[in-house]
């Protein structure tokens, strides 16, 4: 599936809770779900510094694709980290570097992308693209 | 609980003098539980504010025209009204600043450049809020003296054994909190004070939690500074107060350089204006100044010994209804508390607490509020908070109480 796709296929997932509560169910279940990265990559250069919640992001090539290991210690905080790894991983530097991640927006958890929610969800994703700009580079050179 | 008979707040009166109080969040009517953080404003000080800048505003001091002249009237008016509300011997003992980090960081870097020198000692507390410690690191780095640190208990409270013995003749001066932000305690700061005077220590309370929940005295405390800020007191944001003894104040040199602060000025050399003016450079924020004299009136009227009656009430009622919540650890259990409960729920983090509240309509504070070093000394990484006002009701802990109790089952 193309990041677009999964995207669609999240926003109709999610079309089927109608008020707030079962959504934040819903990411919470999925926060639970997520494969819990590892100890060892809970490392300083891994760790994404939001005010409160902190993300853990591990990124690293498989063949052509970019695979995200991520973690949070919020459980909040995790289920969306778990919607974006789910969005992002297994796809190549250059379709992650051209994604546009509306899914958020759609699903109506706007406010949690917002850089003024100390999350560290924002820096997260800068980060993803910061790897994926990374890898391209090497790619190309 | 004797709430009801004891009331003597008409909470409904009140509730309809500040405006935000009646909008919703989500579709749901705000609870506000982040009043340590910032409190809310009555009509009265968004009144005079308004008022001041659709008739009255021009430049203060030195003007020659009407306005002017009566912007500066205004603005001495409120230097008098805070110097009534906590008791200063004189108007000048009041200097208007920022807020309370501005008048902590002036005390740091004037007193600092007058009286603390290599091999000194500045004592500080566990409690205190970032405002209160980084100042003084950074002056006790550019002077070569050293930082002590008053510890806690378990509860939160201060050990006055470990303070006698960190008062030392290094000792230059003693910073502590009036009321901790993060854990509510009331610092026993008449004992402080006094232990501190019998070696001539001079003291500075940082007030920004206290002054809008208790009486304060500064001439009784005996305090040689006290500071606070407007916006935790129904006043404006960005305007704040350092109170400072007379002969204090006329002894430390200036903080800032400008207009305003100076007695004459040539390129060879410039003297200093006299109090409280030497302290304020530049032009003030009058609009701030005169909306704080107006919630210093408005909280005259309430009564400070009302709202700390009625606070108190709702502390109690709240650590009441939340302790028997199961897995619920209050973080902060101090025999003197003013209107903060903080607490912990099982191994949930508090930004997953907060961010379910504030879905349901309810504004409290999560995370490390600003007290990195009391968080490591309680071995957690942050609390949730919740921060009572006197316009706050027993509904509202009500609907706090349930809400949470939904978030704890969403989140287990």
């Amino acid at each position: 599936m193309t990041i677009a796709e999964i995207q669609e296929e999240i926003v109709e997932e999610f079309s089927i809770f109608d008020d707030w509560m079962d959504k934040y169910e819903h990411i919470i279940e999925s926060g639970k779900e997520l494969d819990s990265i590892s100890d060892a990559l809970k490392t300083n250069t891994n760790l994404v510094k939001g005010c409160q919640s902190q993300v853990w992001l591990h990124a690293e090539m498989d063949g052509e694709n970019l695979i995200l290991q991520a973690g949070s210690d919020a459980i909040i905080t995790k289920g969306l980290v778990s919607l974006m790894v789910r969005t992002l991983s297994g796809h190549t530097p250059k379709e992650i570097l051209s994604a546009q991640l509306s899914f958020v927006d759609e699903i109506g958890l706007k406010e949690h992308l917002s850089p003024t929610r100390s999350n560290g969800l924002v820096s997260m994703i800068k980060k993803i693209k910061l790897y994926a700009l990374t890898y391209s580079v090497k790619a190309n050179g | 609980m004797l709430a009801e008979e004891k009331e003597m707040i008409d909470i409904k009166t009140v509730r309809k003098d500040f405006p935000i109080l009646s909008r919703e969040v989500y579709g749901k009517p705000l609870v506000y539980f982040d009043n340590a953080a910032s409190s809310q404003k009555p009509s009265k000080v968004i009144d005079a504010i308004s008022h001041y800048y659709e008739y009255e505003h021009s430049n203060i001091h030195r003007g020659v025209h009407h306005l002017s002249a009566e912007a500066t009237e205004k603005h001495e008016e409120s230097r008098k009204t805070i110097q009534g509300f906590i008791n200063a011997k004189y108007s000048h003992e009041i200097i208007f600043t920022k807020g309370t980090t501005d008048s902590i960081n002036l005390v740091a870097y004037s007193f600092g450049n007058k009286f603390i020198n290599g091999g000194d000692e500045v004592i500080v507390s566990s409690l205190e809020h970032h405002s209160n410690i980084v100042p003084w690191q950074m002056m006790c780095e550019a002077r070569g003296a050293k930082l002590k640190v008053i510890p806690i208990n378990d509860a939160g409270e201060l050990l006055l054994d470990e303070y006698r013995n960190l008062l030392s003749i290094k000792t230059k001066i003693v910073a502590i909190g009036h009321v901790s932000n993060a854990l509510g305690t009331i610092n026993p700061v008449k004992e402080i004070i006094a232990e501190a005077k019998k070696k001539s220590i001079p003291v500075l309370l940082d007030g920004a939690q206290a002054i809008p929940h208790l009486a304060v005295d500064v001439q009784e405390l005996d305090c040689d500074f006290y500071a606070f800020s407007a916006h935790k007191i129904f006043g404006p944001t960005g305007v704040g107060i350092l109170y400072g003894k007379e002969n204090l104040l006329n002894t430390i040199p200036p903080y800032q350089g400008g207009g305003d602060m100076i007695e004459t000025v040539t390129f060879e050399q410039t003297t200093y204006n006299e109090l409280p003016h030497k302290f304020e450079a530049g032009t003030p924020n009058m609009a701030g100044v005169i909306g704080l004299k107006a919630a210093i009136d408005y909280v005259n009227e309430v009564g400070i010994n009302n709202i700390d009656i009625a606070e108190h009430q709702l502390l109690e009622y709240a650590t009441e209804q939340i302790s028997v919540i199961k897995g619920i650890r209050l973080i902060g259990t101090a025999k003197e508390k003013a209107s903060v409960l903080s607490f912990l729920v099982n191994d949930i983090h508090p930004y997953d607490i907060g961010t379910i509240l504030d879905r349901m309509g309810i504004a409290v504070r999560t995370g490390h509020h600003c007290a990195e070093p009391l968080m490591n000394r309680l071995s957690i990484p942050g609390t949730v908070r919740a921060s009572f006002a006197f316009y706050n009701t027993k509904e509202e802990v009500d609907v706090f109480i349930n809400a949470l109790k939904k978030a704890i089952s969403m989140l287990s």
